[in-house]
């Protein structure tokens, strides 16, 4: 039956289109959660929104389940095949449908990597705000399923915060446009709801995203502590000063070990802590708001306070806080990454916790995180070859997970749900609460064949592997955040 | 009109008088009567009760807030701590009510920096049509679990919940403002001016217009040292004026509270986008007595016609009615039908009025 539908794939798309057969399974069976595989039936290689649209129709007609992918760089396994069912790649999508220097809006296909939408707007001085660690090789189209984020996020938000509208195929087979060109809307936000729906809904074909004019000033300051409390300390009063940085960001001493030893990455040293504030706007705006924050440094307790006095300088700081996780790695042969959300203000108390659990776990963490919106990162180091390596890292996860619930804070900031915390939804959300997202999942897919398994606690159980590295880490291409 | 009005206190006694209406439309403080001017059939449940800030976390940057608060309670009680609603939300001094003012989807000048109310909505308990009150969205500035129900309220007009609470994000305020005024001759070189004013090195705070009067405000916000440089800058492109800062204020309290529009007229909001706006404005021109207010750079154009009138084509924009005589969608409403499939999930049995009633 199997290959019957096979066939009928076949049959429907130009030649070169459906790819079979063990061999070139292998390399979709995974994402950049790589601890989860599952061999799809077919991966579908569509080049046109016409063959997009066919694919999920004849998945619609054949209650086939289909998982869409781009690039493949999910931490949640988001991306991940459902066994015997097709994947949809989506990489050859990739075209810029208009770009529009005067509205500042840049319709481009889902397939696009994030780092070329910029790229196609800097001539005209503009750039595309969301900038995940992975923005240089993950597509649009996972951002927006996945609602990503990124370093900027407190000031700029995620990424559905820049998508003006969408052209997408639903699960049904029906076409639909959501929003458009203008950054207003009348009626219920459908481009709103569409972004984070973590493929459950359907496919998105081209995205209509807002530029921002770049800005014309970055003044990005390191500053090294003895103690990771003090680093938050800081954090605290530089958003009490009133001031609103673009990025505000912690790495601690593990993590800083690892940076220096994977990019030679140059920190105060001693430091237990290191904390990136990075102001930006018109260069008088800048410079007043420099003089805020060296005060409010000076006055922090840092050990030393670091200004990048050009573009490398700042480029090197932000290499070295982008590479730090996969860097990690380097570390310990296994990990796991999350990123769980807390109350800013319990911060601290937050990484005091996740320090005596892992000390109670006898497993080194290590911690990068976005402080200016309370999102941690912290980094699970493992020996998958010790027998209860793995089972022992997954049982700290959990614990962190539900300690950023207990604090009134999320499961998830910008990684999505997935495979991996899907288990964790009844924690946040009330059995009335998961049934009301279930009813709204089949409104746009009554079949449940859009992405099946992720997001709601599910009875299928995809086959457990190593945890490692994604093969594009091991490559320097990618690096997680 | 039913004669029956239910003033819930609490979320809790919200779902109750829902669940006690087998069809049942919100109000809030009443700013935008279109929007719920419905059949009698349906029992109106105010929010006006039900109101008062439940957290607020300066250090968070965010608020919750049961749906009935005014904004003016809200904007009191963030000022205080130097803080605001970035998206500067409308007739706040007519009483408008936070819920309301989410439901309707409407944004103020302000949205054209950082985006509008659904750029800061991070949650909401909400009373389904099923009378179920649950939570969606978190409190926390960064959250994606689950799907963002919080922004498909937005502008959702009561059709498919009630809310009961929403959560915010909200930003320091700058230190200081400016507002310039710049001489526009004709549509063209109006809309020319904000589109070249946008994409500068300036970061504006608010970028209007009144084609009406031919000008275009453009506000500055940030440390007071900067801005005049800024202005200067300005003023060496387009000739005009530094409003005084008892004019800036009442012209954003004009534009804020659509006072210029006719009273107990019809006022349409329409989402263009910059390079339209000559076209909304010969559209209304074309219309006795009608007026205009372009905002965010030229993204949102509000149409106010005087009593009683209405325009009896539709825009060909996306439209929404917010007050007086007309239709409640004037613009060519899309219909797919995930539409009627998400009214479904949401409110299986009709409670709420249907999208297009």
């Amino acid at each position: 039956m199997a290959s019957d539908a096979i066939k009928r794939l076949l049959a429907l798309l130009p030649p070169g289109r459906v790819l079979a057969g063990a061999a070139h399974m292998a390399a979709y069976e995974s994402d950049g959660l790589t601890a989860f595989r599952a061999a799809p039936l077919a991966v579908v290689v569509p080049e046109t929104q016409d063959e997009v649209i066919a694919a999920v129709r004849f998945c619609h007609a054949e209650k086939l389940p289909f998982v869409a992918r781009g690039s493949g760089t999910s931490l949640s396994g988001g991306s991940l095949p459902v066994t015997n069912g097709i994947v949809i790649t989506l990489n050859r999508l990739n075209r810029v449908v208009r770009l529009d220097p005067i509205e500042r809006v840049a319709v481009v296909e889902s397939g696009m990597v994030n780092t070329h939408v910029t790229l196609a707007a800097q001539p005209y001085g503009l750039h595309f705000a969301p900038d995940p660690s992975s923005q240089s090789i993950c597509t649009i189209g996972g951002n927006v399923a996945f609602n990503s984020g990124g370093a900027h996020c407190l000031k700029y938000g995620m990424t559905s915060n820049h998508v003006l509208g969408l052209k997408a195929v639903l699960a049904t087979g029906e076409v639909v446009t959501f929003g458009g060109s203008s950054r207003e809307q009348v009626g219920p936000d459908w481009t709103g709801l569409f972004c984070g729906n973590e493929g459950l809904f359907g496919i998105a074909l081209e995205v209509t995203l807002q530029l921002l004019p770049r800005a014309e000033m970055f003044h990005t300051v390191l500053a090294g502590y003895a103690t990771l409390e003090a680093a938050g300390e800081a954090v605290s009063a530089v958003i009490a000063s009133g001031l609103l940085p673009g990025a505000i960001e912690i790495m601690d001493a593990l993590a800083l070990e690892a940076a220096v030893a994977a990019v030679h990455a140059d920190y105060p040293p001693n430091s237990a802590a290191v904390l990136i504030v990075e102001l930006e706007g018109p260069r008088e705006v800048v410079a007043a708001d420099r003089v805020r924050l060296e005060k409010i440094l000076a006055g922090s307790g840092a050990m030393e306070v670091r200004v990048a006095k050009d573009a490398a300088e700042r480029l090197a700081i932000w290499k070295g806080r982008k590479s730090a996780f996969s860097a990690v790695g380097r570390l310990s042969p296994d990990f796991i990454v999350q990123d769980g959300v807390v109350p800013r203000r319990k911060l601290g108390e937050a990484l005091k916790h996740i320090g005596e659990y892992a000390a109670e776990a006898r497993l080194r963490v290590a911690n990068v995180f976005h402080a200016g919106d309370g999102n941690l990162h912290p980094l699970i180091m493992y020996n998958g070859r010790e027998p209860d390596g793995l089972a022992r890292a997954e049982a700290l996860a959990g614990k962190i997970l539900r300690m950023c619930i207990a604090m009134g804070g999320s499961i998830t900031g910008e990684h999505g749900v997935g495979v991996e915390k899907r288990d964790y939804m009844p924690e946040m959300f009330t059995v009335d609460e998961l049934d009301c997202m279930k009813r709204v999942r089949a409104a746009f897919d009554p079949e449940t064949i859009a992405n099946p398994g992720k997001m709601f606690p599910a009875a299928e159980a995809p086959v457990l592997a190593q945890h490692g590295l994604h093969p594009l880490e091991k490559a320097g291409v990618i690096s997680r955040e | 009109m039913s004669a029956t009005i239910h003033q819930p206190t609490t979320p809790l006694e919200l779902a109750d008088a829902i669940r006690a209406a087998p069809r049942a439309i919100i109000v809030g403080a009443g700013t935008k009567p279109r929007l719920s001017r419905v059949s009698e059939d349906f029992a109106r449940i105010a929010t006006t009760k039900l109101r008062g800030i439940v957290e607020y976390e300066p250090s968070e940057f965010t608020f919750t807030a049961l749906a009935g608060t005014p904004l003016r309670e809200i904007s009191a009680a963030l000022a205080k701590c130097g803080q605001y609603l970035p998206f500067d939300p409308l007739f706040a001094e007519a009483g408008a009510t936070i819920g309301g003012t989410v439901a309707a989807g409407v944004s103020g000048p302000g949205r054209f920096r950082f985006g509008g109310l659904r750029d800061f909505i991070l949650g909401v308990r909400f009373v389904d049509g099923d009378g179920r009150l649950m939570r969606m969205g978190g409190k926390v500035v960064k959250n994606a679990a689950g799907f963002d129900l919080p922004k498909f309220f937005v502008g959702s007009l009561g059709r498919f919940g009630a809310l009961a609470e929403v959560t915010f994000k909200v930003f320091p305020r700058a230190q200081a403002t400016r507002t310039l005024r710049l001489l526009a001759r004709d549509a063209t070189a109006l809309t020319k001016i904000l589109t070249d004013a946008a994409n500068t090195r300036w970061e504006l705070d608010a970028l209007d217009a009144t084609p009406g009067e031919g000008f275009v405000y453009a506000r500055l916000a940030g440390p007071e040292e900067a801005l005049e440089v800024l202005a200067r800058e300005i003023f060496a492109r387009w000739p005009g004026a530094t409003l005084t800062a008892e004019a800036a204020r009442q012209l954003w309290r004009e534009a804020g509270e659509c006072a210029w529009a006719h009273a107990g007229g019809t006022l349409v909001k329409l989402a263009i986008t910059p390079s339209a706006v000559p076209a909304v404005v010969e559209a209304v021109s074309g219309l006795p007595e009608a007026r205009s207010w372009i905002s965010a750079g030229g993204n949102v154009a509000w149409v106010s016609l005087p009593p009683g009138k209405s325009r009896a084509t539709p825009w060909n924009w996306p439209a929404v009615t917010m007050r007086g005589a007309g239709p409640l969608w004037p613009g060519s409403p899309v219909n797919y039908n995930v539409f009627r499939a998400m009214k479904t999930a949401l409110d299986p049995q009709g409670r709420y009025p249907a999208l297009d009633s």
